[in-house]
Protein backbone atom coordinates (compact mmCIF):
# COMPACT_ATOMS: atom_id res chain seq x y z
CA UNK A 1 0.00 0.00 0.00
CA UNK A 2 3.21 2.29 -0.41
CA UNK A 3 3.45 4.61 -2.95
CA UNK A 4 0.36 6.64 -2.47
CA UNK A 5 0.49 10.57 -2.59
CA UNK A 6 1.49 12.11 0.95
CA UNK A 7 1.15 15.73 0.80
CA UNK A 8 0.18 18.74 -1.10
CA UNK A 9 -2.73 19.10 -2.64
CA UNK A 10 -3.54 16.21 -5.32
CA UNK A 11 -5.06 17.52 -9.41
CA UNK A 12 -7.55 14.93 -8.87
CA UNK A 13 -10.10 16.56 -7.36
CA UNK A 14 -11.80 12.74 -5.56
CA UNK A 15 -9.51 13.74 -3.13
CA UNK A 16 -11.03 16.55 -2.03
CA UNK A 17 -14.49 17.19 -1.20
CA UNK A 18 -17.28 20.06 -1.53
CA UNK A 19 -19.48 20.28 1.42
CA UNK A 20 -21.88 22.67 3.49
CA UNK A 21 -21.34 23.73 6.99
CA UNK A 22 -22.85 25.51 9.82
CA UNK A 23 -20.56 26.45 12.20
CA UNK A 24 -21.92 28.99 15.14
CA UNK A 25 -25.45 29.75 13.38
CA UNK A 26 -23.19 31.03 10.05
CA UNK A 27 -23.30 28.52 6.76
CA UNK A 28 -20.00 27.90 5.08
CA UNK A 29 -19.70 26.33 1.11
CA UNK A 30 -16.40 24.72 1.73
CA UNK A 31 -13.81 22.28 -0.47
CA UNK A 32 -11.60 20.63 1.44
CA UNK A 33 -8.76 18.15 1.45
CA UNK A 34 -10.40 14.63 2.73
CA UNK A 35 -7.92 14.61 5.04
CA UNK A 36 -8.78 17.80 6.82
CA UNK A 37 -9.91 17.25 10.13
CA UNK A 38 -12.82 19.42 11.18
CA UNK A 39 -10.39 21.18 13.76
CA UNK A 40 -8.42 21.93 11.14
CA UNK A 41 -10.89 23.20 9.11
CA UNK A 42 -12.08 25.35 11.88
CA UNK A 43 -8.47 26.95 12.93
CA UNK A 44 -7.39 26.68 9.60
CA UNK A 45 -9.92 27.59 7.21
CA UNK A 46 -12.40 29.55 9.49
CA UNK A 47 -9.82 31.39 11.55
CA UNK A 48 -11.48 30.16 14.29
CA UNK A 49 -8.83 29.40 16.58
CA UNK A 50 -10.42 29.31 20.03
CA UNK A 51 -10.59 25.16 19.92
CA UNK A 52 -7.47 24.54 20.60
CA UNK A 53 -4.86 21.28 19.12
CA UNK A 54 -3.15 20.14 22.29
CA UNK A 55 -2.18 16.33 21.19
CA UNK A 56 -4.10 15.93 17.47
CA UNK A 57 -5.07 12.22 18.72
CA UNK A 58 -8.26 12.65 20.81
CA UNK A 59 -6.04 12.01 24.37
CA UNK A 60 -6.30 16.11 25.88
CA UNK A 61 -9.53 17.23 24.79
CA UNK A 62 -8.75 20.84 24.01
CA UNK A 63 -10.21 20.75 20.48
CA UNK A 64 -13.59 19.56 21.65
CA UNK A 65 -16.31 21.08 19.89
CA UNK A 66 -20.42 20.62 19.95
CA UNK A 67 -21.66 18.68 17.38
CA UNK A 68 -25.50 18.87 16.29
CA UNK A 69 -25.36 19.24 20.28
CA UNK A 70 -23.37 16.39 21.54
CA UNK A 71 -19.77 16.69 22.67
CA UNK A 72 -16.71 15.37 20.25
CA UNK A 73 -13.16 15.82 19.91
CA UNK A 74 -12.83 17.62 16.53
CA UNK A 75 -9.43 16.04 16.03
CA UNK A 76 -10.65 12.87 15.13
CA UNK A 77 -13.59 13.99 13.19
CA UNK A 78 -12.93 14.06 9.58
CA UNK A 79 -14.73 17.24 7.95
CA UNK A 80 -15.64 15.24 4.67
CA UNK A 81 -18.47 13.63 7.00
CA UNK A 82 -19.98 16.40 8.55
CA UNK A 83 -22.13 17.55 5.35
CA UNK A 84 -25.06 19.51 6.57
CA UNK A 85 -23.88 19.13 10.23
CA UNK A 86 -23.95 21.91 12.84
CA UNK A 87 -20.69 22.81 14.84
CA UNK A 88 -20.58 25.40 17.75
CA UNK A 89 -16.88 26.36 18.90
CA UNK A 90 -16.17 28.29 22.19
CA UNK A 91 -16.36 31.66 20.05
CA UNK A 92 -20.34 30.37 20.28
CA UNK A 93 -20.81 30.55 23.43
CA UNK A 94 -21.43 33.73 24.39
CA UNK A 95 -23.85 36.43 23.22
CA UNK A 96 -24.32 39.99 24.69
CA UNK A 97 -22.61 38.27 28.01
CA UNK A 98 -20.80 35.75 28.75
CA UNK A 99 -21.89 32.49 28.94
CA UNK A 100 -22.62 31.26 32.45
CA UNK A 101 -19.66 28.83 32.25
CA UNK A 102 -17.71 31.11 30.63
CA UNK A 103 -18.01 33.63 33.84
CA UNK A 104 -18.00 30.71 36.16
CA UNK A 105 -14.75 29.73 35.13
CA UNK A 106 -13.85 33.48 35.30
CA UNK A 107 -15.12 33.85 38.64
CA UNK A 108 -13.66 30.68 39.82
CA UNK A 109 -10.32 31.26 38.85
CA UNK A 110 -10.45 27.72 36.40
CA UNK A 111 -7.38 27.93 34.60
CA UNK A 112 -4.10 29.43 34.17
CA UNK A 113 -2.12 29.55 30.93
CA UNK A 114 -5.62 28.81 29.86
CA UNK A 115 -4.87 26.71 26.72
CA UNK A 116 -7.32 23.92 27.65
CA UNK A 117 -10.06 26.46 28.36
CA UNK A 118 -12.19 26.51 25.27
CA UNK A 119 -12.57 22.50 25.42
CA UNK A 120 -13.17 22.71 28.76
CA UNK A 121 -15.75 24.43 28.40
CA UNK A 122 -17.58 23.24 25.43
CA UNK A 123 -16.88 19.91 26.74
CA UNK A 124 -18.82 21.07 30.45
CA UNK A 125 -21.30 22.31 28.10
CA UNK A 126 -22.45 18.73 26.48
CA UNK A 127 -21.69 17.15 29.70
CA UNK A 128 -24.46 19.37 31.36
CA UNK A 129 -26.90 18.26 28.87
CA UNK A 130 -25.79 14.41 29.05
CA UNK A 131 -26.83 14.78 33.10
CA UNK A 132 -29.89 17.05 32.38
CA UNK A 133 -30.99 13.56 30.55
CA UNK A 134 -29.68 11.40 33.09
CA UNK A 135 -26.82 9.42 31.53
CA UNK A 136 -25.08 8.11 33.78
CA UNK A 137 -21.10 7.97 34.25
CA UNK A 138 -18.75 5.08 35.42
CA UNK A 139 -19.11 6.99 39.12
CA UNK A 140 -22.43 7.03 39.17
CA UNK A 141 -23.62 3.72 41.87
CA UNK A 142 -27.21 3.30 40.63
CA UNK A 143 -27.58 2.76 37.17
CA UNK A 144 -30.89 3.79 36.75
CA UNK A 145 -31.71 6.54 39.52
CA UNK A 146 -31.54 10.09 38.42
CA UNK A 147 -27.97 11.72 38.29
CA UNK A 148 -27.00 13.74 41.35
CA UNK A 149 -23.95 16.11 40.41
CA UNK A 150 -21.33 15.64 42.57
CA UNK A 151 -17.87 16.27 42.68
CA UNK A 152 -16.62 13.05 41.54
CA UNK A 153 -19.33 12.80 39.26
CA UNK A 154 -18.02 16.05 37.29
CA UNK A 155 -14.21 14.90 37.98
CA UNK A 156 -15.30 11.28 36.20
CA UNK A 157 -17.63 12.80 33.32
CA UNK A 158 -14.48 15.60 32.53
CA UNK A 159 -11.76 13.02 32.69
CA UNK A 160 -11.57 13.30 29.08
CA UNK A 161 -10.23 17.27 29.50
CA UNK A 162 -6.59 17.39 30.01
CA UNK A 163 -5.05 20.33 31.85
CA UNK A 164 -1.38 20.78 32.40
CA UNK A 165 -1.70 23.42 34.70
CA UNK A 166 -3.53 21.08 36.85
CA UNK A 167 -6.15 24.13 37.78
CA UNK A 168 -9.09 20.55 37.94
CA UNK A 169 -9.80 22.13 41.45
CA UNK A 170 -11.37 25.25 40.42
CA UNK A 171 -12.53 23.58 37.19
CA UNK A 172 -14.92 21.35 39.42
CA UNK A 173 -15.79 24.72 41.31
CA UNK A 174 -16.66 26.48 38.64
CA UNK A 175 -18.45 23.75 36.77
CA UNK A 176 -20.84 23.00 39.59
CA UNK A 177 -21.36 26.94 40.49
CA UNK A 178 -22.59 26.97 36.57
CA UNK A 179 -24.66 23.85 36.81
CA UNK A 180 -26.55 24.86 39.83
CA UNK A 181 -27.55 28.57 38.59
CA UNK A 182 -28.38 27.02 35.06
CA UNK B 1 -1.96 11.01 6.13
CA UNK B 2 -1.74 9.27 2.45
CA UNK B 3 -4.82 10.80 0.26
CA UNK B 4 -7.90 8.90 0.09
CA UNK B 5 -11.52 8.99 -2.16
CA UNK B 6 -14.55 9.05 0.31
CA UNK B 7 -17.73 8.13 0.07
CA UNK B 8 -21.32 7.84 1.83
CA UNK B 9 -23.31 4.54 0.48
CA UNK B 10 -27.06 4.98 -0.18
CA UNK B 11 -27.43 1.13 1.80
CA UNK B 12 -25.33 -1.81 3.01
CA UNK B 13 -25.40 -3.32 -0.30
CA UNK B 14 -23.35 -0.48 -1.81
CA UNK B 15 -20.98 -0.45 0.88
CA UNK B 16 -19.85 -4.12 0.80
CA UNK B 17 -19.83 -3.98 -2.83
CA UNK B 18 -17.46 -0.95 -3.03
CA UNK B 19 -14.97 -2.62 -0.16
CA UNK B 20 -14.92 -5.94 -2.56
CA UNK B 21 -14.10 -3.88 -5.44
CA UNK B 22 -11.25 -2.25 -3.82
CA UNK B 23 -8.58 -3.83 -1.84
CA UNK B 24 -7.33 -0.35 0.07
CA UNK B 25 -10.99 0.77 0.82
CA UNK B 26 -11.85 0.80 4.76
CA UNK B 27 -14.91 1.10 6.56
CA UNK B 28 -15.66 4.54 8.39
CA UNK B 29 -17.74 4.69 11.64
CA UNK B 30 -17.01 6.98 14.53
CA UNK B 31 -13.17 7.26 13.04
CA UNK B 32 -11.71 7.57 16.68
CA UNK B 33 -9.28 4.54 16.24
CA UNK B 34 -9.14 4.87 12.06
CA UNK B 35 -8.64 8.63 11.98
CA UNK B 36 -6.12 8.24 14.58
CA UNK B 37 -4.14 5.77 13.24
CA UNK B 38 -3.92 7.41 9.36
CA UNK B 39 -2.30 9.92 11.06
CA UNK B 40 0.45 7.98 12.20
CA UNK B 41 0.58 6.33 8.96
CA UNK B 42 -0.38 2.77 10.19
CA UNK B 43 -3.30 2.19 8.11
CA UNK B 44 -3.51 3.84 4.66
CA UNK B 45 -6.82 3.00 3.02
CA UNK B 46 -7.22 5.04 -0.37
CA UNK B 47 -10.84 5.08 0.12
CA UNK B 48 -12.71 5.80 2.99
CA UNK B 49 -16.73 3.75 2.83
CA UNK B 50 -18.35 6.09 5.95
CA UNK B 51 -20.62 3.68 7.11
CA UNK B 52 -22.20 6.05 10.18
CA UNK B 53 -25.15 7.35 7.63
CA UNK B 54 -26.53 3.54 7.10
CA UNK B 55 -29.59 2.88 9.01
CA UNK B 56 -28.18 0.58 11.76
CA UNK B 57 -28.52 3.24 14.68
CA UNK B 58 -31.19 1.73 16.68
CA UNK B 59 -31.24 -0.48 19.84
CA UNK B 60 -34.27 -2.87 19.40
CA UNK B 61 -35.24 -5.13 22.01
CA UNK B 62 -35.96 -8.70 20.77
CA UNK B 63 -38.91 -10.68 20.98
CA UNK B 64 -37.91 -12.74 23.41
CA UNK B 65 -36.07 -10.46 25.69
CA UNK B 66 -32.37 -9.44 24.67
CA UNK B 67 -31.39 -6.69 22.39
CA UNK B 68 -30.31 -6.03 19.19
CA UNK B 69 -27.79 -3.07 18.66
CA UNK B 70 -27.38 -1.57 15.64
CA UNK B 71 -23.84 -1.22 14.46
CA UNK B 72 -23.27 2.56 14.13
CA UNK B 73 -25.25 3.15 17.43
CA UNK B 74 -22.52 5.28 19.51
CA UNK B 75 -21.01 3.84 22.53
CA UNK B 76 -22.85 6.98 24.79
CA UNK B 77 -25.85 5.95 23.40
CA UNK B 78 -25.99 2.39 23.79
CA UNK B 79 -24.87 3.17 28.10
CA UNK B 80 -27.52 4.95 28.58
CA UNK B 81 -30.31 3.37 26.48
CA UNK B 82 -32.87 2.27 29.53
CA UNK B 83 -32.98 -1.50 28.81
CA UNK B 84 -29.03 -1.46 28.81
CA UNK B 85 -28.65 0.18 32.26
CA UNK B 86 -31.55 -2.35 33.65
CA UNK B 87 -30.60 -5.63 32.20
CA UNK B 88 -27.24 -5.45 31.36
CA UNK B 89 -25.55 -3.41 33.83
CA UNK B 90 -22.10 -5.39 32.33
CA UNK B 91 -22.54 -3.92 29.16
CA UNK B 92 -23.16 -0.26 30.72
CA UNK B 93 -20.26 -0.56 32.90
CA UNK B 94 -18.00 -1.73 30.56
CA UNK B 95 -18.88 1.03 28.27
CA UNK B 96 -18.95 3.93 30.81
CA UNK B 97 -15.37 2.78 31.92
CA UNK B 98 -14.06 2.92 28.02
CA UNK B 99 -12.71 6.27 26.60
CA UNK B 100 -13.99 9.76 27.42
CA UNK B 101 -17.16 11.41 26.96
CA UNK B 102 -16.49 13.02 24.08
CA UNK B 103 -14.88 9.74 22.36
CA UNK B 104 -18.26 7.54 23.36
CA UNK B 105 -20.26 9.91 22.00
CA UNK B 106 -18.33 9.33 18.58
CA UNK B 107 -17.31 5.37 18.87
CA UNK B 108 -19.52 3.49 17.25
CA UNK B 109 -20.68 -0.52 18.23
CA UNK B 110 -19.10 -2.00 15.08
CA UNK B 111 -15.69 0.20 15.03
CA UNK B 112 -15.35 -0.25 18.98
CA UNK B 113 -15.12 -4.57 18.41
CA UNK B 114 -13.16 -4.09 15.28
CA UNK B 115 -10.65 -1.32 17.05
CA UNK B 116 -7.02 -2.27 16.34
CA UNK B 117 -4.29 -2.80 19.18
CA UNK B 118 -3.06 -0.03 21.75
CA UNK B 119 0.51 -1.77 21.53
CA UNK B 120 3.01 1.12 21.12
CA UNK B 121 4.97 -0.73 18.79
CA UNK B 122 2.28 -1.50 15.93
CA UNK B 123 1.59 2.14 16.41
CA UNK B 124 4.74 3.07 15.67
CA UNK B 125 6.00 2.59 12.23
CA UNK B 126 9.52 3.04 12.88
CA UNK B 127 9.21 -0.31 15.05
CA UNK B 128 9.33 -4.38 13.65
CA UNK B 129 5.75 -5.43 14.12
CA UNK B 130 4.16 -8.57 12.26
CA UNK B 131 0.76 -7.46 12.92
CA UNK B 132 1.69 -4.15 11.05
CA UNK B 133 4.38 -5.54 8.70
CA UNK B 134 4.08 -9.62 8.13
CA UNK B 135 7.61 -11.14 8.84
CA UNK B 136 9.54 -8.17 10.71
CA UNK B 137 9.60 -9.66 13.87
CA UNK B 138 7.80 -8.21 17.13
CA UNK B 139 9.14 -5.32 18.88
CA UNK B 140 7.23 -6.17 22.21
CA UNK B 141 8.34 -9.50 22.71
CA UNK B 142 11.39 -8.76 24.03
CA UNK B 143 10.50 -5.21 24.52
CA UNK B 144 8.14 -2.92 26.81
CA UNK B 145 5.56 -5.70 27.47
CA UNK B 146 3.53 -4.93 30.69
CA UNK B 147 0.46 -4.19 29.16
CA UNK B 148 0.35 -6.77 26.76
CA UNK B 149 -0.99 -10.43 26.41
CA UNK B 150 -0.76 -13.17 29.24
CA UNK B 151 -3.02 -15.77 27.45
CA UNK B 152 -2.99 -16.95 24.30
CA UNK B 153 -0.09 -15.25 22.56
CA UNK B 154 2.43 -16.49 19.87
CA UNK B 155 6.19 -15.42 19.65
CA UNK B 156 4.50 -13.26 16.20
CA UNK B 157 2.43 -11.24 18.59
CA UNK B 158 2.11 -10.66 22.46
CA UNK B 159 -0.55 -8.46 21.54
CA UNK B 160 -3.71 -7.68 23.55
CA UNK B 161 -7.45 -6.36 22.02
CA UNK B 162 -8.33 -2.87 23.85
CA UNK B 163 -12.07 -2.62 23.74
CA UNK B 164 -14.06 -3.37 26.77
CA UNK B 165 -17.06 -3.25 25.10
CA UNK B 166 -15.90 -7.09 23.81
CA UNK B 167 -15.35 -8.36 27.11
CA UNK B 168 -18.76 -7.49 28.35
CA UNK B 169 -20.52 -8.85 25.25
CA UNK B 170 -18.50 -12.08 24.95
CA UNK B 171 -19.40 -12.87 28.65
CA UNK B 172 -23.12 -12.16 27.07
CA UNK B 173 -22.56 -14.95 24.26
CA UNK B 174 -23.32 -12.18 21.94
CA UNK B 175 -23.82 -12.92 18.48
CA UNK B 176 -22.50 -10.18 15.93
CA UNK B 177 -24.27 -10.24 12.18
CA UNK B 178 -22.17 -9.78 9.33
CA UNK B 179 -22.98 -8.70 5.93
CA UNK B 180 -20.22 -10.41 3.57
CA UNK B 181 -19.92 -9.91 -0.57
CA UNK B 182 -21.87 -13.79 -0.30
CA UNK B 183 -24.84 -12.65 2.21
CA UNK B 184 -25.59 -12.24 5.59
CA UNK B 185 -24.20 -14.20 8.27
CA UNK B 186 -24.01 -14.76 12.29
CA UNK B 187 -20.71 -14.87 13.93
CA UNK B 188 -20.60 -15.46 17.79
CA UNK B 189 -18.56 -12.80 19.24
CA UNK B 190 -16.10 -15.31 20.68
CA UNK B 191 -15.20 -16.69 17.22
CA UNK B 192 -15.08 -12.90 15.50
CA UNK B 193 -11.43 -11.86 16.83
CA UNK B 194 -8.41 -14.72 16.21
CA UNK B 195 -5.57 -15.75 18.35
CA UNK B 196 -2.13 -14.50 16.72
CA UNK B 197 -0.73 -17.52 15.70
CA UNK B 198 1.46 -17.68 12.94
CA UNK B 199 -0.92 -14.51 11.62
CA UNK B 200 -1.56 -11.59 13.79
CA UNK B 201 -1.72 -9.59 10.75
CA UNK B 202 -5.29 -11.39 10.62
CA UNK B 203 -7.46 -10.14 13.80
CA UNK B 204 -10.70 -11.49 12.72
CA UNK B 205 -12.33 -14.58 11.12
CA UNK B 206 -14.33 -11.99 9.15
CA UNK B 207 -13.64 -12.18 5.12
CA UNK B 208 -11.90 -8.92 3.81
CA UNK B 209 -15.46 -6.03 2.94
CA UNK B 210 -17.80 -7.98 5.58
CA UNK B 211 -19.76 -5.35 6.90
CA UNK B 212 -20.76 -6.20 10.92
CA UNK B 213 -24.65 -4.64 10.59
CA UNK B 214 -25.17 -5.44 14.22
CA UNK B 215 -24.83 -7.32 17.58
CA UNK B 216 -27.31 -9.70 18.89
CA UNK B 217 -27.49 -9.95 22.79
CA UNK B 218 -29.53 -12.80 23.92
CA UNK B 219 -31.64 -12.69 27.13
CA UNK B 220 -29.78 -13.32 30.14
CA UNK B 221 -31.99 -12.76 33.12
CA UNK B 222 -29.59 -13.11 35.83
CA UNK B 223 -27.57 -10.32 33.78
CA UNK B 224 -29.36 -8.04 35.85
CA UNK B 225 -26.93 -9.13 38.67
CA UNK B 226 -23.57 -8.35 36.15
CA UNK B 227 -20.75 -5.85 36.57
CA UNK B 228 -17.48 -5.07 35.10
CA UNK B 229 -14.16 -4.05 36.86
CA UNK B 230 -11.48 -2.63 35.30
CA UNK B 231 -8.25 -1.81 36.58
CA UNK B 232 -5.94 1.05 34.77
CA UNK B 233 -3.31 2.97 35.59
CA UNK B 234 -4.93 6.29 36.72
CA UNK B 235 -8.86 6.43 37.69
CA UNK B 236 -10.56 7.31 34.59
CA UNK B 237 -9.68 7.84 30.98
CA UNK B 238 -7.12 4.62 30.38
CA UNK B 239 -7.11 1.81 28.61
CA UNK B 240 -7.51 -1.13 30.82
CA UNK B 241 -4.40 -3.10 32.51
CA UNK B 242 -6.70 -5.88 33.34
CA UNK B 243 -10.71 -6.00 33.43
CA UNK B 244 -13.43 -8.60 34.17
CA UNK B 245 -17.14 -8.47 33.28
CA UNK B 246 -19.00 -11.07 35.66
CA UNK B 247 -22.95 -12.06 36.11
CA UNK B 248 -23.71 -14.87 38.49
CA UNK B 249 -27.22 -16.29 39.68
CA UNK B 250 -27.46 -17.86 42.82
CA UNK B 251 -29.96 -20.56 43.45
CA UNK B 252 -29.64 -20.04 47.38
CA UNK B 253 -25.81 -20.32 48.02
CA UNK B 254 -25.03 -22.42 45.16
CA UNK B 255 -24.22 -20.79 41.67
CA UNK B 256 -26.74 -22.11 39.31
CA UNK B 257 -25.44 -20.37 36.53
CA UNK B 258 -22.32 -17.72 35.94
CA UNK B 259 -20.41 -15.52 32.68
CA UNK B 260 -16.79 -14.54 32.93
CA UNK B 261 -14.64 -13.06 30.61
CA UNK B 262 -11.21 -11.43 30.95
CA UNK B 263 -10.24 -8.15 29.45
CA UNK B 264 -6.68 -6.81 28.41
CA UNK B 265 -4.92 -10.25 28.87
CA UNK B 266 -5.24 -11.44 25.10
CA UNK B 267 -5.32 -10.74 21.01
CA UNK B 268 -9.22 -11.22 21.84
CA UNK B 269 -11.66 -10.57 25.24
CA UNK B 270 -11.23 -13.98 26.87
CA UNK B 271 -13.93 -15.94 27.95
CA UNK B 272 -13.22 -17.63 31.07
CA UNK B 273 -15.24 -21.20 30.00
CA UNK B 274 -12.81 -23.35 32.41
CA UNK B 275 -13.48 -20.58 35.24
CA UNK B 276 -17.38 -20.97 34.91
CA UNK B 277 -17.48 -24.54 34.59
CA UNK B 278 -15.00 -25.01 38.16
CA UNK B 279 -18.19 -22.81 39.67
CA UNK B 280 -21.21 -24.25 38.27
CA UNK B 281 -22.98 -26.11 40.47
CA UNK B 282 -20.57 -25.63 43.69
CA UNK B 283 -22.03 -22.98 46.62
CA UNK B 284 -20.05 -19.64 46.01
CA UNK B 285 -17.18 -18.76 48.30
CA UNK B 286 -14.30 -16.15 47.62
CA UNK B 287 -12.20 -19.51 48.01
CA UNK B 288 -14.12 -21.26 45.36
CA UNK B 289 -13.79 -17.67 42.94
CA UNK B 290 -9.80 -17.99 43.46
CA UNK B 291 -9.66 -21.26 42.79
CA UNK B 292 -11.92 -20.74 39.10
CA UNK B 293 -9.54 -17.80 38.55
CA UNK B 294 -6.69 -19.85 39.04
CA UNK B 295 -8.05 -22.88 36.88
CA UNK B 296 -8.72 -20.59 34.20
CA UNK B 297 -4.84 -18.77 34.57
CA UNK B 298 -3.28 -22.19 34.76
CA UNK B 299 -2.95 -21.34 30.85
CA UNK B 300 -1.10 -18.10 31.62
CA UNK B 301 2.09 -17.64 30.26
CA UNK B 302 3.01 -13.94 31.45
CA UNK B 303 5.61 -11.60 29.43
CA UNK B 304 8.72 -10.35 31.02
CA UNK B 305 6.88 -7.08 32.87
CA UNK B 306 3.34 -8.69 33.07
CA UNK B 307 3.69 -11.02 35.23
CA UNK B 308 1.57 -9.04 37.58
CA UNK B 309 -1.46 -9.63 35.74
CA UNK B 310 -2.32 -13.34 36.72
CA UNK B 311 -2.57 -12.08 40.37
CA UNK B 312 -4.51 -9.17 39.20
CA UNK B 313 -6.80 -10.94 37.29
CA UNK B 314 -7.49 -13.48 40.09
CA UNK B 315 -7.77 -10.79 42.48
CA UNK B 316 -10.31 -9.22 40.51
CA UNK B 317 -12.45 -11.96 39.36
CA UNK B 318 -12.67 -12.59 43.51
CA UNK B 319 -13.90 -9.23 43.93
CA UNK B 320 -16.49 -9.20 41.17
CA UNK B 321 -17.77 -12.72 42.10
CA UNK B 322 -18.32 -11.54 45.56
CA UNK B 323 -19.61 -8.19 45.29
CA UNK B 324 -22.55 -10.10 42.77
CA UNK B 325 -23.18 -12.70 45.74
CA UNK B 326 -23.54 -10.11 48.45
CA UNK B 327 -25.71 -8.24 46.44
CA UNK B 328 -28.11 -10.81 46.19
CA UNK B 329 -27.87 -12.28 49.41
CA UNK B 330 -30.44 -11.14 52.47
C1 LIG C 1 -7.68 8.50 23.79
C2 LIG C 1 -8.51 7.26 23.60
C3 LIG C 1 -8.85 6.48 24.69
C4 LIG C 1 -9.61 5.33 24.53
N1 LIG C 1 -9.91 4.55 25.61
C5 LIG C 1 -10.62 3.40 25.44
C6 LIG C 1 -10.92 2.54 26.53
O1 LIG C 1 -10.57 2.81 27.67
N2 LIG C 1 -11.62 1.40 26.28
C7 LIG C 1 -12.04 1.07 25.02
O2 LIG C 1 -12.69 0.04 24.87
N3 LIG C 1 -11.75 1.85 23.98
C8 LIG C 1 -11.06 3.01 24.16
N4 LIG C 1 -10.76 3.78 23.09
C9 LIG C 1 -11.02 3.26 21.75
C10 LIG C 1 -12.37 3.63 21.22
O3 LIG C 1 -13.36 3.00 22.00
C11 LIG C 1 -12.40 3.14 19.79
O4 LIG C 1 -11.52 3.94 19.05
C12 LIG C 1 -13.79 3.22 19.21
O5 LIG C 1 -14.69 2.41 19.91
C13 LIG C 1 -13.76 2.82 17.75
O6 LIG C 1 -15.05 3.05 17.19
P1 LIG C 1 -15.20 3.98 15.91
O7 LIG C 1 -16.63 3.91 15.48
O8 LIG C 1 -14.65 5.32 16.13
O9 LIG C 1 -14.30 3.14 14.89
P2 LIG C 1 -13.46 3.58 13.62
O10 LIG C 1 -12.22 4.24 14.04
O11 LIG C 1 -14.33 4.31 12.65
O12 LIG C 1 -13.15 2.14 13.01
C14 LIG C 1 -12.37 1.19 13.68
C15 LIG C 1 -12.21 -0.03 12.76
O13 LIG C 1 -13.46 -0.68 12.55
C16 LIG C 1 -13.77 -0.75 11.16
N5 LIG C 1 -15.23 -0.58 11.07
C17 LIG C 1 -15.97 0.46 11.55
N6 LIG C 1 -17.29 0.19 11.40
C18 LIG C 1 -17.38 -1.03 10.81
C19 LIG C 1 -18.48 -1.86 10.41
N7 LIG C 1 -19.77 -1.49 10.59
N8 LIG C 1 -18.21 -3.07 9.85
C20 LIG C 1 -16.92 -3.47 9.66
N9 LIG C 1 -15.85 -2.73 10.01
C21 LIG C 1 -16.08 -1.53 10.59
C22 LIG C 1 -12.96 0.36 10.51
O14 LIG C 1 -12.68 0.08 9.17
C23 LIG C 1 -11.71 0.34 11.38
O15 LIG C 1 -10.85 -0.67 10.96
C24 LIG C 1 -10.04 4.96 23.23
C25 LIG C 1 -9.71 5.75 22.14
C26 LIG C 1 -8.96 6.89 22.31
C27 LIG C 1 -8.61 7.73 21.11
S1 LIG D 1 2.84 -7.52 19.99
FE1 LIG D 1 1.86 -7.72 17.99
S2 LIG D 1 1.24 -5.62 17.59
FE2 LIG D 1 2.85 -5.47 19.16
S3 LIG D 1 4.82 -5.31 18.07
FE3 LIG D 1 4.46 -7.50 18.41
S4 LIG D 1 3.49 -8.11 16.48
FE4 LIG D 1 3.25 -5.91 16.59
S1 LIG E 1 -6.26 17.82 20.18
FE1 LIG E 1 -8.06 16.64 20.03
S2 LIG E 1 -8.04 15.52 21.88
FE2 LIG E 1 -6.10 16.52 21.91
S1 LIG F 1 -5.13 26.15 32.17
FE1 LIG F 1 -3.23 25.63 31.30
S2 LIG F 1 -3.67 23.70 30.45
FE2 LIG F 1 -5.43 24.08 31.59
Amino acid sequence: MRGGRESGKPADDQWSSRLALTVNGVGHDLTLDNRTTLLDALRERLGLTGSKKGCDHGQCGSCTVLLDGRRVKSCLVLAVTLDGREVITVEGLAGRRLYPLQAAFVAHDAFQCGYCTPGQICSARGMLDEVSRDWPSAVTADLTAPVELTDAEVRERMSGNLCRCAAYPNIVTAIRAAASSR
Amino acid sequence: MRAFRYHRPADVAEAVALLDADPEAAYLGGGTNLVDLMKLGVQRPGLLVDVTGLPLDTVEPGPDGGLRIGATVRNSDLAAHPLVRRDYPVLARALLDAASGQLRNMATTAGNLLQRTRCAYFQDTAKACNKREPGTGCAALHGQNRELAILGWSERCVATHPSDLAVALVALDAVVEVREPGGPRDVPLAELHRTPGDHPERETTLPRGALITAVRVPPLPFARRSTYLKVRDRAAFAFAVGSVAAALDLDGDVVRDVRLAYGAVAHQPWRAYRAEELLRGRPFTAELAAQAADAELAAARPLRHNGFKVPLIRNITVRALTGLAGSVRP
